[in-house]
């Protein structure tokens, strides 16, 4: 496995399971690492007001440029204790309905929204299942398409499947440098498919999960550089990058009218995979 | 959540012969009065996995059945290994274009929109054609103002189309999106098994979601759990779960799925009524 010291290389010559490696660097930036750094005099809310609250996914209130913002992603630990606490960063359905209520509050107050995506996939063990995870990210999916709010999501760590995409409905979608988004892990693409683990270097070629990949299929607006020996080894430098990129975005998003927004929106998924 | 690949429990062509064995308990099963009783083992109750035909075949108004949208041209988008010869295969064997049948058809008088998905078809996994089949199946609808059925059954999404496969979610929600704005209903049928990609999209996101009884269905693939040795017992894994958990409206026997329906609709549809004599289609098969 390649240590991450080194510094970093151009995004073409580096190959897909490094950066899956070094998006599950547990030393990358999570989500708060962000928060903290991005948005000024964030809020964290807590609570789906259904059954819980759930430390896989974070949400709040925090201003950009003095603009107030919603906020929406997903939280990894660090310690043992903090893993459990955020559950690997899989997020469960009081995690996602807890998103929406985020989502909804910035509809009605004309909030802009900003996801942060950063999870192995979402939680599917039995409670998980008892309390409607499909549902929950279904909803969620649809709910983003109503928005008549500017939606910027930037995945900055693992864009896991379902687990992302219940977040991921964003007028513009980033992938910073050393992220990575797919339907599957490669692990068990690699034990699916050849009934070999030991091909997941294959499966993750064969996957096109990085985000030089995902750019040339049209299905991201943008790749965010990472500064010098990667997100993990300079927070402060990678938070500015991703940080520039959603002032960006929203800048060129904010002119748009509700309709226009929900419009493009719409069109954009719409055409995404579309064979020439 | 992928499981594109998994032949979930292998369609094999069964002759069409006198008799017939039920795949889980192994009686068999005299063909006619299988048929008959729509394909459900008289002696376990086991509701056998069906292709598009049979299952029109238990809802549809006779002559009814218009398909739409076959001709889309094959996916493969991220050029993956095998993958292209797969589909061709799979068209062969099935002689399905895709994992998804699309089109209009009358149940008790009712023209609706309907989807069928089929297992045989590489799992009835979801990628890119039949994520656009089920997308303009909707649009079709919310233009004529017809409700629309969904027959679900599927390993989930494909993942010899991994992003592009996963893009399909989000596409499908926001189609129900546009079909609950124009106030039309949007019913979906689980049937066994349907997991992954197609319940975290447009399978859950039914204004009345029916199961048959005894389908598998859940977030995370049987392979997928299997894999990753996570413990969830396969109790959890089945419509019946869902339904005690509040997922699911109803749990139906297959017998019941018709007249269920057209309950349903004859509730939902909008005035004035858009019914059609049956007879006017162009049938199936
Ligand atoms: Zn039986």
């Amino acid at each position: 496995m390649p240590k991450t010291e080194q510094r970093s290389q151009p995004q073409a010559t580096r190959d897909p399971w490094e950066i899956v490696q070094l998006a599950r660097d547990p030393q990358r930036p999570y989500t708060l690492d962000y928060v903290n750094r991005i948005f000024e005099r964030f809020v964290e809310l807590h609570g789906d007001r259904r059954c819980g609250d759930d430390g896989a996914m974070v949400v709040g209130m925090g201003f950009l440029e003095d603009q107030p913002v919603a906020v929406v992603g997903q939280q990894k630990g660090r310690t043992a204790s903090e893993r459990r606490e955020r559950n690997f960063g899989m997020a469960r359905p009081e995690g996602y309905r807890k998103a929406l209520r985020m989502m909804e509050m910035a509809a009605r107050f004309e909030r802009p929204l900003v996801t942060l995506i950063d999870t192995p996939g979402a939680d599917c063990l039995e409670d998980s299942e008892g309390r409607g995870i499909s549902e929950a990210i279904a909803c969620n999916q649809r709910a983003m398409f109503a928005l008549p709010v500017p939606i910027v999501s930037v995945v900055i760590g693992e864009g896991g499947s379902g687990g992302a995409i219940g977040i991921g409905v964003g007028d513009r979608v980033y992938m910073q440098e050393n992220t990575y988004y797919s339907v599957i892990m490669p692990e068990a693409c690699a034990a699916i498919l050849w009934r070999d683990p030991s091909q997941s270097v294959r499966a993750a070629e064969a996957l096109k999960l990085s985000p030089g990949d995902a750019m040339r299929l049209g299905l991201i607006d943008g790749i965010i550089a990472e500064p010098g020996g990667g997100a993990q080894a300079d927070y402060d430098g990678a938070a500015n990058l991703v940080r520039t990129q959603i002032v960006g975005a929203l800048e060129e998003l904010r002119p748009l009218a509700p309709e226009e927004l929900k419009r493009s929106r719409y069109q954009k998924f719409r055409e995404m995979g579309k064979p020439e | 959540m992928a499981q594109g690949d998994v032949t979930l429990g292998s369609l094999e062509d069964i002759p069409a012969d006198l008799w017939e064995e039920c795949s889980a308990c192994h009686q068999l099963l005299y063909s006619r009065e299988f048929e008959a009783a729509l394909w459900v083992c008289s002696k376990c109750g086991y509701h056998k996995r069906l292709t598009v035909e049979q299952r029109l075949a238990t809802v549809a108004d006779e002559g009814s059945v218009q398909e739409l949208f076959a001709d889309l041209p094959l996916a493969d988008p991220l050029r993956f290994p095998e993958y292209h010869e797969k589909l061709e295969q799979a068209r062969q064997k099935t002689g399905m274009d895709e994992a998804v049948w699309t089109g209009l058809v009358s149940i008790g008088g009712h023209r609706v929109g309907m989807g069928i998905m089929d297992l045989a078809f590489i799992g009835g996994s979801m990628g890119w054609v039949v994520g656009e089949k089920v997308t303009l199946l909707i649009e079709r609808c919310v233009e004529e103002r017809r409700g629309v059925v969904m027959f679900c059954a599927s390993g989930g999404a494909r993942m010899q189309e991994s992003l592009v496969a996963l893009m399909q979610m989000p596409k499908t929600c926001a189609a129900v999106g546009q079909m609950n704005q124009a106030r039309l209903p949007y019913i979906t049928v689980l049937t066994d098994p349907t997991y992954g990609g197609v319940t975290a999209s447009f399978a859950f996101l039914g204004d009345v979601i029916l199961a048959e009884k005894g389908a598998a269905m859940g977030f995370a693939g049987p392979r997928v759990i299997q894999i990753t040795k996570m413990k969830i017992a396969p109790e959890v894994q089945t419509a019946e779960f869902q339904y005690e958990h509040g997922m699911i409206d109803l749990l139906v026997g297959r017998e019941q799925v018709r007249d269920t329906l057209v309950d349903l609709l004859e509730w939902l549809v909008p005035h004035p009524v858009d019914r059609q004599s049956s007879g006017s289609g162009v049938s199936v098969g």
